[in-house]
């Protein structure tokens, strides 16, 4: 239901309600006043007629009683009157048109008056010498009060109909000034919400609480559309930053790329020339040159060979940060026995055992996880290369958010206070006589499984084996095919 | 019978040098024309800027890409888009492995993709296994057409 025709429904009720209040209040006690002056009227009636009859009475004259009687014909609500004796015999009576009959004798001589369903009894005593002699009964008809009260009824409905249209009328004439302005304010937020125009204001300046709600509501929207265009500006001028950090990202990608490339072809040239030039040397002046001499070749030859290792590191651990990412769920069990495999034809005269956990998966970006676990197995098996009983482990430990895996082993290990060393970049913390190397295997396993948002950490102690440890994000598949067994993972 | 001829395009002297020890070093012993650049590449094989093109087609033409004036990718393009010369085995024999070399040249149509190692007993290795197959296991219509 509409505020409005709540408003008009409220205020035609409330002044119909009050109207029919004060109106029966009213047409009540003139309905009491006209039965009271009825009865006072015919008990004055009774009075003159007892008066009148009296002699009558004295002399037992009922012919002059009946005389008296009927001279109250001239009053047309009575309907009949009856003169009583003492000893309660009807006396002498007078009925309109016969309308009344009345008891010989009289039942209840008690003085005063009776309302009954359609007419009035009043009973007087004829008093003689201060002693009753007769009583005289009038009968009187209701009409007088049911016409009076018919007729305040049909003016209390027409007086209820006139104010209520007036009340109509004045209400929706307030109702205008009250409720519109309201309709207003409601079909502007609805706009506002709806078309999400903040410039649209309410019109209209009161004085009143209405005028504060329009003119707070004005506010609000001034607010907001402040706030609107501050967003706004804030909003592009952070897309043309992103647009401005983009460009200035591509263009530093371009010149890395530039400088990746021109390092690999312009780089290594001179280190050919050298390495080239130094066997040259060895091969075609070998006669001229004392050991020394040739010494030093060979360990220029040596450098210039340990220098291109350390470019072709390089350049493929800034190749790592370039290449694009395709992650997918990945077998990382069958990887890694893959892995494992490669590294024991490459070197078939050791004896490394690998246990290898089955059912192990993630996602992961396959090619870039393969180099990672390259660099661990392989890191694992160079280092447990002094050991008879070599054993390299790879699994996972139970976390709740992450997968975490980790690759072990009872190799060299490592002084856990140079823990923090171990992923830099050509760091290193071996000599190159005791294992060879250029430094780049972990930062390059740091760099792929920072690309993987997972986190890479080391536990270790010296001569006791080290272990590697690595997150990946958990595959949604792989906690299905846990539950059921009969999946066929290969192991 | 006519003479198979090498065609290195090379504009560091010091790997020309070297390649042609490596050649040498592994007894093959044709005849091998050095070109410095991509210009002087072309010029010889489409006989560019007024030069005739040379009557002598190379048996394999050993490629570097990173060349001045027109790299090497141009001169492979050139080649590969020649009708005449379009079956020449062209070996990229360069000193990086960059993904996008690799993958231009071998769309482009590069027979062989071959890095320069370091070590000079590599290339050595290197250059005498492309010498061995290119000249002398390598069957084109051309050594068919000379026996």
């Amino acid at each position: 239901m509409s505020v409005r025709t709540r408003l008009i429904l409220g205020s035609v009720i409330s002044s119909g309600t009050a109207l029919v209040i004060v109106g029966s209040v009213i047409a009540s006690y003139e309905l009491a006043q006209l039965r009271r002056g009825l009865v006072s009227r015919m008990s004055v009636q009774a009075e003159v007629v007892g008066t009148n009859s009296l002699s009558a009475i004295l002399f037992n004259d009922s012919g002059s009683a009946g005389k008296t009687l009927s001279a109250l014909e001239a009053d047309t609500h009575v309907t009949g009157v009856a003169l009583y004796g003492d000893d309660g015999q009807l006396f002498a009576s007078y009925s309109r048109d016969l309308q009344e009959s009345f008891e010989p004798v009289l039942a209840d001589a008690a003085v005063g008056h009776d309302f009954q369903a359609d007419r009035l009894l009043v009973r007087r005593a004829v008093m003689f010498d201060e002693k009753p002699v007769g009583t005289v009964l009038i009968v009187s008809d209701l009409l007088e009060i049911s016409e009076a009260r018919s007729r305040s009824v049909t003016v209390l409905v027409v007086l209820l109909l006139a104010s209520l249209l007036v009340a109509l009328v004045i209400w929706s004439w307030l109702q205008r000034d009250i409720s519109k302005p309201l309709l207003d304010l409601a079909q502007t937020a609805q706009r506002v919400s709806q078309l999400k125009d903040f410039s649209t204001r309410v019109p209209g300046d009161r004085p009143d609480e209405i005028g504060e709600l329009i003119h707070a509501f004005n506010e609000m929207l001034d607010e907001i559309n402040i706030q609107q265009t501050e967003l706004k500006s804030a909003h592009d001028g952070l897309e043309q930053r992103v647009e401005q950090r983009t460009a200035q990202l591509k263009s530093a990608n371009d010149e890395i790329e530039a400088f990746s490339y021109s390092v690999s072809h312009d780089l290594r040239a001179p280190l050919r020339s050298i390495d080239g030039f130094s066997q040259a040397l060895l091969e075609d002046y070998q006669e001229r040159l004392d050991d020394t001499g040739q010494d030093y070749l060979r360990r220029i030859r040596a450098g210039c060979q340990r220098m291109g290792m350390l470019i072709d590191d390089l350049l493929g651990l800034a190749r790592l940060t370039r290449q694009e990412m395709r992650c997918e769920t990945v077998d990382v069990s069958d990887l890694a026995a893959h892995v494992a495999e490669e590294l024991k034809s490459r070197d078939s005269g050791r004896q490394v055992e690998f246990r290898i956990q089955s059912g192990l998966v993630a996602q992961a970006d396959a090619a870039l996880l393969r180099i990672a676990l390259e660099n661990l197995l392989g890191n694992a098996s160079k280092f447990t290369r002094d050991r008879p009983d070599a054993r390299i482990e790879v699994g996972s430990m139970p976390s709740d958010k992450e997968m975490v895996f980790y690759v072990k082993d009872n190799g060299a290990g490592f002084d856990m206070s140079y823990a923090n060393k171990l992923f830099g970049a050509f760091q290193r913390l071996h000599s190159q006589k005791e294992f060879e190397g250029t430094g780049v295997g972990l930062a390059t396993v740091q760099r792929i499984i920072r690309r993987h948002e997972g986190r890479v950490w080391a536990e270790g102690r010296l001569g006791q084996g080290a272990s590697f440890y690595f997150t990946l994000q958990r595959d949604g598949r792989a906690n299905e095919e846990k539950d059921h067994p009969t999946g066929g993972r290969q192991p | 019978m006519k003479k198979k001829i090498i065609l290195l395009v090379e504009d560091n002297p010091d790997d020309e040098a070297l390649t042609l020890r490596a050649l040498a070093k592994n007894r093959i012993m044709n005849d091998v024309v050095v070109v410095r650049d991509g210009v002087e590449a072309l010029d010889f094989l489409f006989g560019q800027n007024g030069a005739e093109p040379d009557k002598r087609r190379p048996t394999v033409v050993l490629l570097d890409l990173k060349l001045p004036r027109v790299d090497g990718i141009e001169v492979l393009r050139r080649i590969r888009s020649d009708d005449h010369l379009r079956g020449v085995p062209v070996v990229v024999l360069t000193s990086s492995k960059e993904e996008r070399d690799l993958v231009q040249s071998y769309q482009l149509g590069a027979n062989s993709y071959i890095r320069k190692p370091v070590d000079f007993e590599k290339f050595v290795d290197a250059v005498g296994h492309l010498g061995l197959y290119w000249l002398l296991l390598n069957e084109t219509p051309e050594t068919i057409a000379a026996r």
